[in-house]
């Protein structure tokens, strides 16, 4: 419980902390609110020679409403994002969502791009960056670049912002008329991380599901899409029965582990059951 | 603060509890707080393996590392390497084994002590770990207790030639009894409950500081203990330091459930490299070493068979317990399934009981007390099997219980098992928890769901529970092969100024003794709670005490502290009535003045009573200055608490998901001294039982890796996990003890486990559910209603 020796640099500005990681090399470490860093660093788990604090960098900070999108900073924390009155109004299944990330103390430190960064499969806020199609602007020493969300998530705590790189901030397009969400979030305690997870955004045209976006957390070592499931909603009726027998196909395309939390079938069952729930609750079933 | 201006009784009063503030806001000293110059850090290399010998172990790599002082595996550290006691041989042919405080040459447990490290910080000391070399060879792992004692199985201990510690048996009636009852008997239930391993994760970790106190020669510990005490006397007679050169302390302390009621390893070592180096010494563990090296709790198989008429009269009792010991044998590790033996029988009377329990050395942390210890065991026991039996008979479960317990005339009542319950009204408890519960009604809402299919169904459970507790007349406990008393004492001291020192052998950590043991003393000298000081937790300040655990501290301390308060009162009664130019017998004493009877217009205050034994001018002849007494008592007896636990769960059929709808619990502790502390222990013990039933278990692979090493894994649930509790009470004073009190430190904990499984098990019983394993994860009951549904089990 007692980390390894490291050095700790707190930059001003992006391109302060590219420089810092840079010259770190390849063992140093990006960390905002250390909700995840921390528990590693004590453990010893992950023993990095500099930290670069990016918790301060203005321009990773606060939350944008550009008219078709919103734009989250990557250290912006947990309370800040779901209690955002721009959040709460345009991207509501990201509100709900973040509300269930582990507890009051966690939510007040820990950061919105910290945790898709780390990539954890059990964290919730991946898959609704999936089903939500966000964009991630990553930047390093090269410049900046755009990343889908389908691109983002590479595999278990790895994703496409490489070693000298940072994530900067998280764009996700409103969904406009007829959409309504819902995060179906199964764990043992309230506290604990999702066992299973599902974000569901759901379009509704006269009485029938247009469309449907789905977001699976902890089914495979990266958030995934239930695609089969979108599929099989499309042009079905707002009906529980319905939605039901079109979730059947939730673990399809899913590579779900086995752990104290839940075995694979167990886990399977929970997708099938959790996306049911989760589209009717968006849907309005 | 409290405000007892008029002075009127402060037994009874919800009084808030004056150790909170300190408490609360942090300005108090645990043992991590202690910085002493000069003082060496302690870090220590662990097992990460279940089983192995030792092929290689070099500490000196860690002397390069910057800080480090000393390192030292079992071969450096030579005699000095104390092994831990064990003062419960529960029989003659007990198997012992050596456990020293330094693994010698072969690791039994995942967390078993292998070197360790002495560095100026604590950093460094964790860093210098790293240069030690350690190999390992592994040698076959033995986890599962029933492979443990069959033939052929690795041995935890070669040296012993098998794996069992020792077989008790209990046969009140004889050995042929049972069987006559089952040979009577219209119907015969068994089941077999695992009641699994669960791990204390008391708040403030454990920690020690040993430090040599210069010229004076003795050696202080400050150690976070419920066990001051105890500790010394083990201390000594492990490392030799003697008795009165040695001073323990436990400072505020955050925490225990029985987990801090321990010799530790890591106290002896401490100690030993203390008094060799003769500097101080200081470790405090870390939460990942607190999963692996802090004992941990229940881990029992319970082979129960209950044998009764087909009208419900219960005729017999058997029960053949294994229970896991771990790898070794640490304070009371075998003894604790006899604390639960003699409450199988729970409330109810039978005509035969018969008990068996095998204890089982296996690769894992030793096992030891645990909030209940033993008694929650039993209490799961009973009380799941007498649901288990009423489905079989097609009774109502409630009813089935008040068939068979003893009636509040029939106290006191002697067990099946030998015990004499004091006294109790099951039938007041029952009656006022089934109205708060809302029984009927809740009854009424389970056939609706029933019948229409509701995805999600309602359970019941009730918990009809006793238990045994202020531990313990001492000559019981040596019947019992314990190799301690039980007592309790007490000093109380009128200062010259009224204010009073109260002296007390319990060793409070979160119990709230400073306020409750005041109101006792408050009532017997009449003098305002707040003047009154409760010194506790140091041997230098308090040297005869048994400590806390077992719900003993009111039970059997208020005992003390009442006769010490009597006492201080007979003798200022003596110097009053000199004063005052009277007979002793003349005297009234009332809300702490003395008043001649006839002509109240003389009279003294205790306060001043107290100014003029120190001043000694004008005392009685031969009557001794200053006012003060002692008082040590061994208890007459234990007392039995009791309560009616209902629980209503709604278990979700489709996920597996349980989740608490209500529980209400009206316990009946006697005298309460208290009721906001009672309400407090109430609630704790009620979630660390409603854990144990549906979220903590260690888990440990085939090879001995504790999968559940952290709080992220191993689930203690929190706030919001739990629902509002309701809790009442009903009051049957204890008749072992002059205050009338039981004790509820346990209370909670031991009756609510079944409670919620009973309700569980109710919620599924249409879809052929009758047993649930705990913890009731979704994904169990999830499998177990699946098994159900296709016909299985």
């Amino acid at each position: 419980m007692i980390p390894s020796t490291f050095d700790y640099v707190r930059p001003k500005s992006v391109d302060e902390a590219i420089a810092a990681l840079t010259a770190g090399g390849e063992d140093s470490k990006v960390i905002t609110g250390g909700q995840s860093m921390l528990p590693l660093l004590r453990l010893r788990m992950a023993a990095p020679s500099v930290l670069v604090d990016c918790a301060r960098i203005d321009e990773m900070k606060g939350i944008k409403d550009n008219g078709d999108s919103v734009t989250i900073g990557a250290a912006t924390t947990h309370l800040d994002v779901m209690s955002s009155d721009i959040v709460k109004s345009h991207v509501k299944l990201l509100a709900d969502a973040t509300a269930t990330v582990a507890d009051p103390q966690v939510r007040h430190r820990g950061t919105f791009g910290g945790a898709l960064a780390h990539g954890d499969p059990a964290g919730d806020l991946p898959a609704v960056a999936l089903a939500l199609d966000a964009t991630m602007e990553i930047a390093g020493p090269k410049g900046r670049r755009q990343v889908a969300a389908k691109d983002f998530f590479v595999d278990y705590f790895t994703t496409a912002v490489g070693p000298d790189e940072i994530l900067v901030s998280i764009t996700i397009p409103k969904l406009g008329k007829g959409w309504g969400t819902c995060y179906e979030k199964f764990n043992r305690t309230a506290n604990g991380w999702a066992i299973v997870g599902v974000a569901a955004a759901v379009k509704v045209e006269g009485g029938k599901i247009a469309e449907a976006r789905i977001g699976l957390t902890n089914c495979a070592a990266v958030p995934v899409r239930a695609s089969s499931v979108e599929s099989a909603l499309t042009g079905v009726a707002v009906s529980a029965t319905e939605i039901e027998a079109a979730s059947q196909s939730a673990a399809d395309g899913t590579r779900a582990t086995t752990d104290l939390g839940a075995d694979k079938e167990y886990r399977e069952h929970l997708m099938r059951v959790l996306t049911a729930r989760a589209v009717s609750c968006a849907a309005g079933a | 603060m409290t405000e007892l201006a008029d002075h009127v009784a402060a037994i009874g009063r919800p009084i808030k509890r004056k150790e909170d503030a300190r408490l609360l806001t942090g300005k108090t000293q645990w043992t991590d707080n202690i910085q002493l110059p000069g003082a060496l850090h302690m870090a220590i290399l662990r097992s990460p393996m279940g089983h192995a010998k030792i092929t290689k172990l070099d500490v000196s790599g860690a002397l390069k590392y910057p800080g480090v002082e000393a390192a030292y595996s079992a071969t450096e550290l030579g005699d000095l390497n104390g092994s831990v006691p064990c003062v419960w041989p529960v029989t003659d042919d007990m198997v012992a084994p050596d456990f020293p405080a330094l693994a010698k040459g072969e690791v039994r447990h995942m967390g078993d002590c292998v070197a360790l490290v002495l560095a100026h910080t604590a950093a460094q000391a964790a860093d210098a770990l790293e240069g030690i070399v350690v190999e390992y060879a592994t040698l076959p792992a033995v986890i599962d207790m029933e492979a443990a004692i069959a033939d052929g199985s690795p041995l935890v201990h070669s040296d012993k030639g098998t794996n069992k510690c020792y077989t008790y048996h209990l046969q009140p009636q004889g050995d042929s009894a049972y069987a006559e009852a089952k040979a009577k008997a219209d119907v015969v239930v068994k089941r077999r409950f695992i009641n699994q391993r669960l791990i204390p994760a008391f708040m403030e970790p454990r920690a020690v500081v040993a430090a040599p106190m210069g010229t004076s020669g003795e050696l202080t510990i400050w150690s976070a203990t419920q066990v001051p005490h105890v500790l010394r006397v083990l201390l000594t007679l492990v490392t030799g330091v003697p008795e009165n050169k040695l001073r323990v302390v436990a400072p505020d302390v955050g925490g225990g459930f029985g987990g801090k009621l321990q010799c530790y390893r890591e106290e002896i070592l401490c100690v030993a490299l203390a008094n060799k180096l003769g500097r101080p010494i200081k470790w405090t563990e870390t939460r990942s070493e607190d999963m692996v090296a802090t004992h941990h709790g229940r881990d029992q198989i319970q082979d129960i068979e209950i044998a009764a008429t087909k009208d419900g009269k219960l005729l017999g009792l058997k029960v053949d317990l294994i229970a896991n010991m771990g790898a070794y044998l640490q304070i009371i590790t075998p003894g604790i399934p006899l604390l639960g033996m003699f409450m199988y029988p729970g409330i109810y009377k039978m005509d035969a009981y018969d008990f068996t329990c095998i204890g089982v050395f296996t690769n894992t942390t030793p096992t030891d007390a645990y909030r209940g210890a033993g008694r929650p065991e039993s209490t799961y026991a009973i009380e799941r099997i007498m649901d288990e039996l009423a489905n079989e008979i097609g009774m109502e479960p409630m009813e089935l219980r008040k068939k068979n317990w003893i009636k509040h005339e029939e106290f006191p009542y002697t067990t099946v098992a030998g015990l004499t319950y004091d006294s109790g009204n099951y039938e007041a408890a029952t009656e006022k928890a089934l109205a708060l519960f809302k029984y009927d009604e809740l009854r009424k809402e389970q056939e609706k769901r029933r019948a229409s299919g509701d995805k999600v169904q309602l359970g019941i459970g009730i918990s009809t529970f006793t238990e045994m507790c202020g531990l313990a007349p001492s000559r019981t406990l040596g019947a019992l092969k314990y190799v301690a008393g039980g007592w309790e004492h007490c000093t109380i001291r009128v200062l010259p100024t009224g204010k009073v020192e109260l002296v007390t052998g319990t060793s409070p950590h979160g119990q709230g003794h400073e306020t409750a043991w005041s109101q006792i003393a408050s009532d017997t000298l009449g003098i305002p709670v707040d003047d009154i000081e409760v010194i506790h937790g140091d041997t230098r300040t308090s040297p005869y005490g048994m400590d806390t655990y077992g719900s003993r501290s009111l039970a059997v301390g208020g005992q003390a502290i009442l006769r010490a308060g009597e006492k201080v009162v007979e003798k200022a009664r003596l110097i009053a009535a000199h004063q005052l130019e009277c007979s002793p017998a003349d005297l009234e004493f009332d809300h702490g003045t003395f008043r001649v009877k006839g002509d109240p217009s003389k009279e003294k205050a205790i306060q001043a009573v107290a100014f003029e034994a120190f001043t000694a001018h004008d005392l009685p002849d031969g009557l001794e200055p200053t006012l003060q007494a002692e008082s040590t008592v061994d208890p007459q007896d234990f007392s039995y608490p009791h309560g009616t636990h209902l629980c209503a769960m709604e278990v979700d059929t489709e996920t597996g998901k349980s989740v608490m709808r209500s529980y209400v619990c009206v316990d009946d502790i006697g005298i309460q001294i208290n009721p906001l502390i009672v309400e407090g222990q109430v609630h704790g013990g009620l979630a660390q039982g409603i854990a144990q039933a549906l979220y903590e278990g260690a888990v440990y692979d085939s090879d001995g890796q504790l999968l559940t090493a952290s709080f992220a894994d191993y689930l203690v649930p929190g706030a919001p996990d739990l629902p509002s509790f309701t809790t009442d009470h009903t009051v049957t004073p204890s008749t072992t003890n002059p205050l009338g009190t039981k004790g509820v430190g346990e209370a909670g904990a031991i009756a609510s486990t079944p409670a919620v499984i009973n309700a569980i098990v109710d919620a599924l019983r249409p879809f052929g559910v009758n047993d649930m394993p705990m913890p009731a994860h979704p994904m169990t009951v999830w499998r177990t209603l699946n098994a159900a549904r296709q016909g299985g089990k």
